[in-house]
């Protein structure tokens, strides 16, 4: 079977926040299997970008379109988007008072199941599942017995959310700048998670500002972000280029390129 | 409009007709409470009024009620109405009167008795109205000149058997009429008690529920006490609590109200012996045009007690919620630890709240903290939990049944925390936003 060369297709999208522009025309191609990653620095609109694929409210697509499985995704709601496949990993992940993860993580992948055309899990199935997954990135078990992310450190809630993208197994991955706030051990726990869902039909979009995560996740493409536009792509040794050189040198670079 | 003054009057002729039917141990007790009714009558001015500054109890004061009379029920619809368990001893009252006592557990040294029985022990009939001071209070007062049947709980030393007391005031909602439920709770040294007062009931028409219960802790011992409201729109309720703590005994209350035209729970905890603890937790869920106002005090006045106060309320609608009450650390009350907090979660933009708690520290070497909050379903918290595929009405669903569940999930008898699962939470509104 050939592989879909693009799962999705993000076409001269432009999106603003009230008066505001932040993303000024962004033409990105994921195909299955692959990684990118998005890196720029604070404020170029690399988390909108995220945030917009996932459906969250409150950004305004002004102008292009985004393209998964081959349907527009502009008018999708966020949870059919998340039934279709794609998977957010929250930059801040939330805090739910009162609602226990076990009960929150059945009732999602329930929802997906069903949408698919699975039926729902039991609750014996659930249970191995949850705690074949919880292993896998060494959460402590009390915790998902809590109400979701309630009380958990930055770095537990983190591990949460690669629990919950081992869980419901999407299509894409995006993951919004996961590896913020993250210990050494939470960073290679958080990148193993990653390296096991990645597969030849999975894909990741990696939100960074900092290229360390890359030293565990490999990426096959690596894309530079700066004020809403993506001003250069590479592959992973532009990662380690611009932790060298800086931001400064992107932005310099592409000020020479639009001066000669 | 009325005068405060004349309130108690219109029910003298009704109280000269009561009273030649009642008990000799209480005409005494009764006429002072009737003239200090006729003295403070009802709280209808607001003005000055800090007790009842969010709430506008003239629509309660203002009908005039009649008695409300005894008719037998059914025990299906009581227990369709309340919780019930048939180990528990399930005490029913019809609109105010005794109808019986109802259970399959007969090993219970606990003693229950009608306050309303000409054979009352004198040291019980002593003890009746100890603790209340209605000096202040018409709707307490009221009662005390009215009171008719009611059930007096006397807890042996020594006795931990765990049984469930529960007391069903089942009001028929009969057209302008008033009951006046008493309860008293005695329990002995280190012993444990279990109660349930439940008001439940109401009608189409106007009906007023206006009931005192008394609570003393005896030394070492623990009272788990429950309190449930759900009546009508039409219902009026004002419950009126007094708690009196004894050295190293716990108070724990957990109170629940599910509707009524305008409600009151006004609750007051004298923690009065060292070691001492209370542990009072509410959910209240208001909609449509309903109003509850939570008035809860406690009063340290020993050293090294605890407190818990934690109150939650859901609006819905129209409706109004007022949090209010003083936790009180007197100068002697050292070593006093004392958490107060009231979180609201509103629905609708239409629904209010007034929570106002507040902490008055007389003694120098105490932990108290307190808080209030009011807030909408977060957008962020809906987008979470939509980005992992779960629909707007599950989210909305999993997120107040978690605002509740945080308050009935602590309940420890099984019987009553699945009525309230199934009954209060059933009730309330799963699909309310949009984002």
């Amino acid at each position: 079977m050939s592989k879909i060369d693009k799962l999705i297709e993000v076409k001269d999208l432009r999106v603003s926040v009230e008066d505001t522009e932040i993303l000024k025309g962004i033409n990105l191609s994921i195909g299955e299997g692959e990684v990118h990653a998005i890196m720029g620095p604070n404020g170029s609109g690399k988390s909108t970008l995220a945030n917009v694929i996932a459906g969250r409210p409150g950004y305004r697509v002004t102008g292009g379109d985004i393209v998964y499985k081959g349907n527009s995704l502009l008018e999708v709601e966020p949870e059919i988007r998340a039934r279709a496949g794609i998977f957010l990993a929250f930059q801040y992940p939330v805090e739910l008072p009162g609602v226990r993860t076990w009960q929150f993580l059945k009732a999602a992948i329930d929802a997906i199941r069903k949408a698919n055309g699975n039926d729902e899990l039991s609750v014996r199935e659930f249970d191995q599942l949850l705690e074949e997954k919880r292993k896998l990135v060494e959460m402590d078990p009390d915790l998902v017995k809590r109400s979701v992310n309630e009380g958990f450190s930055g770095g537990e809630k983190k591990r949460n959310e690669i629990l919950q993208l081992a869980l419901l197994d999407p299509s894409l991955a995006l993951l919004d700048e996961t590896d913020s706030g993250l210990d050494i051990d939470a960073l290679r726990i958080v990148s193993h998670g990653v390296n096991i869902f990645k597969s030849p039909e999975k894909s990741v979009l990696i939100v960074t500002h900092y290229q360390r995560i890359l030293d565990y996740i490999t990426p096959d493409y690596v894309h530079v972000l700066v004020d809403g536009r993506i001003v250069r792509s590479g592959d992973s040794k532009l990662a380690l280029e611009l932790e060298e050189k800086g931001y400064e040198w992107v932005r310099e670079s592409v000020g020479e390129e639009v001066n000669s | 409009m009325q005068d405060t003054s004349t309130i108690g009057n219109q029910y003298e002729a009704d109280f000269q007709d009561l009273c030649s039917n009642l008990p000799n141990w209480s005409s005494e007790f009764r006429n002072e409470a009737m003239i200090a009714f006729k003295q403070i009558g009802l709280p209808v001015h607001r003005k000055g009024n800090e007790k009842w500054k969010y709430t506008n109890a003239r629509p309660i004061a203002e009908p005039q009620y009649e008695l409300a009379k005894f008719e037998e029920m059914d025990l299906d619809i009581i227990k369709d109405t309340a919780p019930w368990h048939d180990s528990w001893l399930n005490v029913v009252f019809v609109n105010g009167h005794y109808q019986g006592t109802f259970t399959s557990n007969t090993s219970s040294k606990i003693q229950l008795t009608n306050i309303a029985a000409n054979d009352l022990s004198q040291d019980i009939a002593n003890s009746v109205g100890g603790i209340v001071d209605y000096s202040d209070d018409g709707f307490a007062a009221w009662n005390s000149a009215f009171m008719s049947d009611g059930s007096v709980i006397s807890v042996p030393d020594g006795e931990n058997s765990g049984i469930v007391i529960n007391l069903i005031f089942f009001n028929q909602g009969l057209t302008g009429t008033v009951n006046h439920p008493r309860v008293l709770v005695n329990s002995g040294k280190k012993s444990t008690v279990n109660v349930i007062e439940n008001y439940v009931g109401g009608g189409e028409d106007h009906t007023l529920t206006n009931s005192v219960s008394e609570i003393y802790v005896g030394e070492g011992s623990t009272v788990n006490h429950y309190r449930l409201m759900s009546e009508t729109d039409h219902t009026y309720d004002v419950g009126y609590g007094r708690v009196k703590i004894d050295t190293d005994g716990t108070f724990n209350s957990r109170a629940f109200f599910r509707g009524c035209g305008i409600g009151r729970y006004d609750l007051n905890v004298l923690v009065d012996g060292e070691n001492a603890s209370c542990d009072l937790q509410g959910l209240y869920f208001t909609s449509g045009n309903q109003h509850m106002d939570n008035f809860i005090n406690i009063d340290h006045s020993k050293p090294h007690c605890q407190s818990n106060l934690f109150y939650k309320g859901i609006l819905d609608g129209n409706s109004r919620a007022v949090f209010g009450g003083t936790v009180l650390v007197r100068k002697e009350a050292q070593k006093t630890d004392s958490i107060q907090s009231d979180k609201n979660l509103i629905l609708s933009p239409n629904a209010e709240v007034d929570s106002k708690p507040a902490l008055f520290i007389y003694a120098d070497d105490v932990k108290c903290a307190h808080g209030a909050t009011a807030g909408n379903i977060d957008a962020d918290t809906v987008f979470y939990m939509r980005s992992r595929g779960v629909d707007l009405e599950t989210a909305s669903r999993l997120i107040i049944y978690g605002f509740a569940g945080e308050v009935i999930d602590k309940v420890e008898i099984e019987g009553l925390r699945s009525y309230l699962e199934e009954a209060f939470l059933a009730s309330l509104p799963s699909h309310r936003f949009e984002f």
